[in-house]
């Protein structure tokens, strides 16, 4: 199998082969056609990436023990966490939406998080073991199902909804999840894949780390 | 599939979609997978155009009951009261929070009709090979992508008011069956853009980087 130039990409959005010029610090290439990012240079990616995952882990396993908030009505009082939400919907009858909201908001973010801990971990001695290519490759699928940023936005709207027929209290977990939401930002946008692709094992087994 | 100049699939190379090595398919016929990562790697994506008026036909039958049936319904000593997502909405806006009435309605109804419309037109453009405004047309695409998680917006909020408002025998709110339509929609427009394959938008020809 011939070898192509190193610095030769296919855009993946419109297949326009171009030459990825040596970037800058900070500095982002987009395509020559159709403007999509191909790459970004993140100085010390691989540490900021580290310690808001991290960060990210704590928030997340608060965002799920505490509850969300309170409510109290006639002299009763009632709460609720993420997962008490999925427990009612999967008792009220509607089970394939209670599944389908566990996914989004507690699986999804936690393999997110758990893969790229794994993933850095292992790779700070190059060559990375070519299982860290599988669990990257898994965790750009498993990142795009996580869905926390929008359930913020649904306890804001449901604790609104539930102001007009009761007291309503926040709870620590309402915080959380908002603190969730910007480290998993952080997250995703600190992190340079191809600082990782780099450094791991070829899948077909010939070629083990090239270079850099 | 017509093999533009300039392009990946022009000279016979594809880059893979998850670690975006560039590389030649290994035998003559597929099915081919990257070197480096494992990715399964093709020119274009399955059957693009039919898959993804499939799915787009899909998620407009299910939007139907998806805002005509109850999301939620409110029981009260007094009365049984459904709310559908408009219904949902117009309470908000009386409420007073005319701008988490209007989040709620664009995330819910206009995010879904906007997502079906978008890839209706793409696919139509796609299909009469046209040529015009592709710049356009690829960053549409990219829009469409990034907003279809926030139509989820409104189960989410159904769940966590189930979870909440459980003060039985005064009031208890239980889901409805348009959570579930709400959620098929949500998933089939999600489906229907990962589908679609944006570099067909130009493979009808022209010079690559040339006109738009």
């Amino acid at each position: 199998m011939e070898h192509l130039p190193a610095d030769i990409v296919a855009c993946l959005d419109c297949d326009l082969l171009q030459r990825l010029p040596a970037l800058p610090p900070g500095g982002t290439a987009r395509c020559a056609r159709c403007g999509m990012t191909l790459a970004s240079a993140k100085p010390g990616s691989l540490e900021r990436t580290m310690a808001l995952s991290a960060a990210a882990m704590v928030a997340f396993l608060f965002a799920n023990a505490e509850p969300l908030m309170g409510v109290s009505a006639a002299g009763r009082t009632s709460s609720t966490t993420i997962l008490g939400g999925v427990q009612a919907m999967w008792l009220q009858g509607e089970r394939v939406a209670a599944v389908l909201v566990a996914l989004f908001v507690v699986v999804a973010p936690a393999l997110d998080i758990l893969f790229m801990l794994a993933i850095l971990l292992a790779s700070r001695r190059p060559p990375a073991p070519r299982w860290v290519g599988a669990l990257l490759r898994w965790s750009e699928h498993s990142g795009a199902w996580s869905m926390v940023g929008v359930m913020l936005l649904g306890i804001l709207v449901s604790l609104v909804k539930i102001a007009s027929l009761a007291s309503v209290r926040p709870g620590i977990g309402i915080f959380a999840v908002g603190a969730l939401v910007f480290l998993l930002a952080g997250m995703s946008a600190s992190f340079d894949p191809r600082e990782i692709w780099s450094r791991v094992r070829w899948a077909d087994g010939k070629r083990p780390e090239t270079g850099r | 599939m017509t093999r533009v100049p300039g392009t990946g699939a022009g000279a016979g190379v594809i880059p893979c979609g998850a670690c975006g090595l560039l590389s030649r398919p290994a035998g003559p016929e597929g099915p081919w997978s990257c070197p480096r990562c494992g990715e399964a790697i093709a020119f274009r994506r399955r059957d693009p155009v039919q898959r993804t008026w499939a799915l787009i036909a899909a998620a407009a039958v299910c939007y139907l009951p998806a805002n005509l049936l109850p999301v939620m319904t409110t029981r009260t000593l007094a009365s049984v009261e459904p709310n559908t997502i408009l219904g949902g909405v117009i309470h908000l806006y009386g409420t007073g929070s005319w701008v988490l009435a209007l989040i709620v309605l664009v995330a819910s109804v206009m995010i879904p009709l906007g997502k079906l419309a978008a890839l209706a037109y793409l696919l139509v453009t796609v299909q009469l090979r046209s040529n015009r405004r592709r710049r356009e047309r690829a960053v549409l695409y990219r829009m469409l992508k990034a907003v279809g998680r926030w139509s989820m917006l409104d189960v989410f909020v159904a769940t966590f008011v189930v979870a909440l408002v459980q003060l039985r025998p005064f009031m208890s709110v239980v889901p409805g069956s348009g959570v579930l339509f709400f959620t098929a929609v949500v998933l089939l427009t999600i489906f229907a853009a990962e589908s679609f394959d944006p570099r067909l938008i130009w493979d009808s020809g022209g010079e690559p980087g040339g006109e738009r």
